[in-house]
Protein backbone atom coordinates (compact mmCIF):
# COMPACT_ATOMS: atom_id res chain seq x y z
CA UNK A 1 0.00 0.00 0.00
CA UNK A 2 1.64 3.05 -1.32
CA UNK A 3 1.27 6.62 0.76
CA UNK A 4 -1.03 7.31 -2.25
CA UNK A 5 -3.68 4.86 -1.54
CA UNK A 6 -3.37 5.58 2.75
CA UNK A 7 -4.43 9.58 1.33
CA UNK A 8 -7.10 8.12 -0.73
CA UNK A 9 -8.54 6.32 2.38
CA UNK A 10 -8.31 9.48 4.07
CA UNK A 11 -9.77 11.48 2.10
CA UNK A 12 -12.67 9.08 1.26
CA UNK A 13 -14.01 8.45 4.94
CA UNK A 14 -13.63 12.48 5.74
CA UNK A 15 -15.91 13.13 3.03
CA UNK A 16 -18.63 10.51 3.58
CA UNK A 17 -18.30 11.23 7.11
CA UNK A 18 -18.91 14.74 6.59
CA UNK A 19 -21.63 14.44 4.61
CA UNK A 20 -23.27 12.30 6.30
CA UNK A 21 -23.36 14.73 9.37
CA UNK A 22 -24.19 17.52 6.55
CA UNK A 23 -27.21 15.68 5.62
CA UNK A 24 -28.35 14.97 8.83
CA UNK A 25 -28.30 18.18 10.55
CA UNK A 26 -31.26 19.85 11.66
CA UNK A 27 -29.42 23.53 11.55
CA UNK A 28 -28.76 24.47 8.35
CA UNK A 29 -25.81 26.74 8.75
CA UNK A 30 -23.90 23.60 10.35
CA UNK A 31 -25.11 21.28 7.29
CA UNK A 32 -23.83 23.94 4.74
CA UNK A 33 -20.31 24.08 6.93
CA UNK A 34 -19.99 20.13 6.92
CA UNK A 35 -20.89 20.36 3.21
CA UNK A 36 -17.76 22.99 2.75
CA UNK A 37 -15.31 20.28 4.53
CA UNK A 38 -16.66 17.71 2.06
CA UNK A 39 -16.14 19.48 -1.34
CA UNK A 40 -12.52 20.65 0.37
CA UNK A 41 -11.73 16.88 0.58
CA UNK A 42 -13.33 16.30 -3.25
CA UNK A 43 -10.74 18.75 -4.44
CA UNK A 44 -8.33 17.14 -2.30
CA UNK A 45 -9.19 13.83 -4.33
CA UNK A 46 -9.35 15.78 -8.04
CA UNK A 47 -5.61 16.73 -6.96
CA UNK A 48 -4.92 13.11 -5.73
CA UNK A 49 -6.67 11.85 -9.00
CA UNK A 50 -4.67 13.68 -11.32
CA UNK A 51 -6.72 16.39 -12.12
CA UNK A 52 -5.10 19.90 -10.06
CA UNK A 53 -6.96 22.76 -12.55
CA UNK A 54 -10.21 20.53 -11.22
CA UNK A 55 -9.37 20.56 -8.01
CA UNK A 56 -8.48 24.23 -7.90
CA UNK A 57 -11.76 24.89 -9.34
CA UNK A 58 -13.88 22.60 -6.68
CA UNK A 59 -12.42 25.32 -3.95
CA UNK A 60 -13.34 28.18 -6.08
CA UNK A 61 -16.79 27.41 -7.29
CA UNK A 62 -18.16 25.17 -5.23
CA UNK A 63 -16.36 25.59 -2.01
CA UNK A 64 -16.41 29.28 -2.31
CA UNK A 65 -19.49 30.38 -4.54
CA UNK A 66 -22.27 27.89 -4.35
CA UNK A 67 -21.95 27.47 -0.37
CA UNK A 68 -21.19 30.82 0.34
CA UNK A 69 -24.86 31.60 -1.63
CA UNK A 70 -26.25 28.90 0.37
CA UNK A 71 -25.15 30.76 3.57
CA UNK A 72 -26.45 33.64 2.15
CA UNK A 73 -29.92 32.46 1.38
CA UNK A 74 -30.06 30.21 4.76
CA UNK A 75 -28.99 33.56 6.74
CA UNK A 76 -31.76 35.42 4.59
CA UNK A 77 -34.62 33.28 5.56
CA UNK A 78 -35.69 32.52 9.14
CA UNK A 79 -37.22 29.42 9.22
CA UNK A 80 -39.77 29.60 12.37
CA UNK A 81 -41.02 26.33 13.35
CA UNK A 82 -38.56 23.09 13.09
CA UNK A 83 -38.67 20.64 10.21
CA UNK A 84 -41.24 18.31 10.69
CA UNK A 85 -40.82 14.83 10.05
CA UNK A 86 -44.11 13.65 8.72
CA UNK A 87 -43.36 10.78 6.60
CA UNK A 88 -44.93 7.54 6.94
CA UNK A 89 -43.75 4.48 7.75
CA UNK A 90 -44.56 2.92 3.84
CA UNK A 91 -42.52 5.88 2.69
CA UNK A 92 -39.21 5.27 5.13
CA UNK A 93 -40.01 1.63 3.67
CA UNK A 94 -39.99 2.70 0.13
CA UNK A 95 -36.95 4.62 0.19
CA UNK A 96 -35.10 1.72 2.09
CA UNK A 97 -35.84 -0.46 -0.36
CA UNK A 98 -34.93 2.10 -3.12
CA UNK A 99 -31.39 2.59 -1.38
CA UNK A 100 -31.21 -1.55 -0.68
CA UNK A 101 -31.49 -2.42 -4.50
CA UNK A 102 -29.14 0.98 -5.26
CA UNK A 103 -26.33 -0.67 -2.70
CA UNK A 104 -26.59 -4.21 -5.12
CA UNK A 105 -26.76 -2.97 -8.11
CA UNK A 106 -23.53 -0.83 -7.30
CA UNK A 107 -21.81 -3.68 -5.51
CA UNK A 108 -22.97 -6.05 -8.64
CA UNK A 109 -21.47 -3.48 -10.96
CA UNK A 110 -18.29 -3.11 -9.31
CA UNK A 111 -17.76 -6.99 -8.86
CA UNK A 112 -17.96 -7.59 -12.56
CA UNK A 113 -16.87 -4.72 -13.70
CA UNK A 114 -14.81 -6.00 -16.41
CA UNK A 115 -10.60 -6.74 -16.47
CA UNK A 116 -8.05 -4.73 -14.98
CA UNK A 117 -10.36 -2.39 -13.17
CA UNK A 118 -9.39 -4.42 -9.73
CA UNK A 119 -5.63 -3.37 -10.03
CA UNK A 120 -4.58 -0.26 -9.06
CA UNK A 121 -4.31 2.87 -10.99
CA UNK A 122 -1.30 4.20 -12.02
CA UNK A 123 -0.73 7.86 -11.00
CA UNK A 124 -1.18 10.55 -14.26
CA UNK A 125 -1.58 13.97 -13.76
CA UNK A 126 -3.08 16.51 -16.48
CA UNK A 127 -1.05 19.63 -16.32
CA UNK A 128 -3.37 22.49 -15.84
CA UNK A 129 -1.83 24.13 -19.90
CA UNK A 130 -2.60 20.62 -21.15
CA UNK A 131 -6.12 20.17 -20.00
CA UNK A 132 -7.21 24.20 -20.80
CA UNK A 133 -5.31 23.63 -24.15
CA UNK A 134 -7.36 20.19 -24.73
CA UNK A 135 -10.69 21.71 -23.70
CA UNK A 136 -10.39 24.51 -25.87
CA UNK A 137 -9.30 22.57 -28.91
CA UNK A 138 -12.05 20.08 -28.48
CA UNK A 139 -15.11 21.43 -26.47
CA UNK A 140 -15.00 25.20 -27.59
CA UNK A 141 -18.64 25.00 -28.80
CA UNK A 142 -19.47 22.96 -25.43
CA UNK A 143 -17.51 25.38 -23.58
CA UNK A 144 -19.50 28.81 -25.13
CA UNK A 145 -22.91 26.32 -24.79
CA UNK A 146 -22.16 26.39 -21.15
CA UNK A 147 -20.89 30.07 -20.77
CA UNK A 148 -24.45 31.11 -22.80
CA UNK A 149 -25.86 28.49 -19.99
CA UNK A 150 -24.83 30.69 -17.20
CA UNK A 151 -25.55 33.82 -19.24
CA UNK A 152 -29.35 32.65 -19.47
CA UNK A 153 -29.48 31.69 -15.08
CA UNK A 154 -28.00 34.89 -14.70
CA UNK A 155 -30.94 36.64 -16.28
CA UNK A 156 -33.32 34.35 -15.07
CA UNK A 157 -32.04 34.92 -11.48
CA UNK A 158 -32.59 38.55 -11.69
CA UNK A 159 -36.12 38.24 -12.78
CA UNK A 160 -37.18 35.90 -10.22
CA UNK A 161 -35.31 38.37 -7.55
CA UNK A 162 -37.19 41.11 -8.46
CA UNK A 163 -40.31 41.33 -6.76
CA UNK A 164 -43.62 41.41 -8.32
CA UNK A 165 -45.12 44.91 -9.03
CA UNK A 166 -47.93 44.14 -6.44
CA UNK A 167 -45.70 43.91 -3.51
CA UNK A 168 -43.59 46.54 -4.01
CA UNK A 169 -43.17 48.29 -0.96
CA UNK A 170 -44.06 51.94 -2.06
CA UNK A 171 -41.64 54.46 -0.81
CA UNK A 172 -38.98 53.63 0.86
CA UNK A 173 -38.41 50.24 -1.45
CA UNK A 174 -35.10 49.33 -2.92
CA UNK A 175 -36.86 49.59 -6.53
CA UNK B 1 0.33 3.35 -7.88
CA UNK B 2 -2.88 4.69 -6.56
CA UNK B 3 -6.17 2.40 -5.24
CA UNK B 4 -7.92 0.23 -7.67
CA UNK B 5 -10.57 2.13 -9.97
CA UNK B 6 -13.57 0.18 -8.50
CA UNK B 7 -13.02 1.62 -4.92
CA UNK B 8 -13.44 5.08 -6.25
CA UNK B 9 -16.41 3.87 -8.07
CA UNK B 10 -17.97 2.87 -4.43
CA UNK B 11 -17.03 6.40 -3.62
CA UNK B 12 -18.27 7.96 -5.49
CA UNK B 13 -21.73 5.37 -5.00
CA UNK B 14 -21.91 6.07 -1.57
CA UNK B 15 -21.90 10.26 -2.04
CA UNK B 16 -24.58 9.70 -4.77
CA UNK B 17 -26.44 7.40 -2.42
CA UNK B 18 -26.11 9.70 0.25
CA UNK B 19 -27.38 12.89 -1.50
CA UNK B 20 -30.08 11.12 -2.48
CA UNK B 21 -31.23 10.21 0.75
CA UNK B 22 -30.61 14.17 1.78
CA UNK B 23 -32.99 14.65 -1.26
CA UNK B 24 -35.82 12.52 -1.12
CA UNK B 25 -35.99 12.12 3.32
CA UNK B 26 -35.45 16.13 4.36
CA UNK B 27 -38.59 18.25 4.23
CA UNK B 28 -36.68 21.63 3.57
CA UNK B 29 -36.27 22.81 0.17
CA UNK B 30 -32.75 24.01 1.08
CA UNK B 31 -31.58 21.09 2.08
CA UNK B 32 -33.18 19.17 -1.02
CA UNK B 33 -30.99 21.78 -3.39
CA UNK B 34 -28.20 20.65 -1.22
CA UNK B 35 -28.50 16.96 -1.71
CA UNK B 36 -28.55 17.79 -5.32
CA UNK B 37 -25.48 19.39 -5.28
CA UNK B 38 -23.74 16.36 -2.98
CA UNK B 39 -25.30 14.19 -6.14
CA UNK B 40 -23.35 16.08 -8.99
CA UNK B 41 -20.01 16.25 -6.96
CA UNK B 42 -20.24 12.27 -6.58
CA UNK B 43 -21.15 12.56 -10.63
CA UNK B 44 -17.83 14.73 -10.92
CA UNK B 45 -15.38 12.39 -8.96
CA UNK B 46 -16.85 9.11 -10.91
CA UNK B 47 -16.26 11.36 -14.03
CA UNK B 48 -12.50 12.23 -13.13
CA UNK B 49 -12.22 8.30 -11.39
CA UNK B 50 -12.78 7.12 -15.17
CA UNK B 51 -10.70 9.63 -16.75
CA UNK B 52 -7.93 8.30 -14.70
CA UNK B 53 -8.57 4.51 -15.30
CA UNK B 54 -8.93 4.95 -18.99
CA UNK B 55 -5.80 7.33 -19.21
CA UNK B 56 -8.28 9.49 -21.14
CA UNK B 57 -8.55 13.73 -19.79
CA UNK B 58 -12.46 13.94 -21.35
CA UNK B 59 -13.42 12.64 -18.02
CA UNK B 60 -11.80 15.99 -16.52
CA UNK B 61 -13.66 18.24 -19.17
CA UNK B 62 -17.06 16.27 -18.48
CA UNK B 63 -16.38 16.98 -14.40
CA UNK B 64 -15.87 20.77 -15.49
CA UNK B 65 -18.77 21.11 -17.20
CA UNK B 66 -20.95 19.26 -14.40
CA UNK B 67 -19.16 22.22 -12.08
CA UNK B 68 -20.71 24.84 -14.68
CA UNK B 69 -24.30 23.14 -14.81
CA UNK B 70 -23.92 23.03 -11.02
CA UNK B 71 -23.25 26.94 -10.84
CA UNK B 72 -26.08 27.51 -13.03
CA UNK B 73 -28.60 25.28 -11.07
CA UNK B 74 -28.37 26.24 -7.22
CA UNK B 75 -28.47 29.86 -8.74
CA UNK B 76 -31.61 29.40 -10.34
CA UNK B 77 -32.95 26.93 -7.70
CA UNK B 78 -31.82 29.46 -4.37
CA UNK B 79 -33.42 32.28 -6.72
CA UNK B 80 -36.39 30.23 -6.70
CA UNK B 81 -36.62 29.28 -3.37
CA UNK B 82 -36.78 33.24 -2.05
CA UNK B 83 -39.07 33.95 -4.38
CA UNK B 84 -41.77 30.66 -2.93
CA UNK B 85 -40.63 31.62 0.55
CA UNK B 86 -41.88 35.78 -0.01
CA UNK B 87 -45.04 34.38 -1.47
CA UNK B 88 -46.04 31.80 0.98
CA UNK B 89 -43.32 31.80 4.20
CA UNK B 90 -42.29 28.66 4.34
CA UNK B 91 -39.92 26.06 2.82
CA UNK B 92 -41.80 22.92 3.42
CA UNK B 93 -42.53 21.37 0.42
CA UNK B 94 -45.49 20.07 1.61
CA UNK B 95 -47.05 23.11 2.98
CA UNK B 96 -46.32 24.95 -0.24
CA UNK B 97 -49.83 24.15 -1.87
CA UNK B 98 -51.92 23.11 1.13
CA UNK B 99 -53.19 25.37 4.22
CA UNK B 100 -52.76 22.24 6.56
CA UNK B 101 -48.98 23.95 7.65
CA UNK B 102 -50.67 27.07 8.31
CA UNK B 103 -51.85 26.22 11.59
CA UNK B 104 -49.08 25.68 13.19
Amino acid sequence: MSVYSIFFYLIAALMILSTALAVTRKNMVHAVLFLVISFLASALLFFLLGAPLLGILEVVIYAGAIMVLFLFVVMMIRIRATEGSGFLLWHYLGAGGLSALYVAACLLLVRHSGPGTGAPMPAAVAAPADFGLYLFERHWLGIEIVSLLLLVALIGVLHLGLSPAGQRSGKGGPY
Amino acid sequence: MIVPYTHVILLASLLFLTGMICTVLRRNLIMLLLGLEIMLNAAAVAFVGAGLHLQQIEGQAAALFILAVAAAEVAVGLALIVCIYRQTGTLDPECIESDVCELE
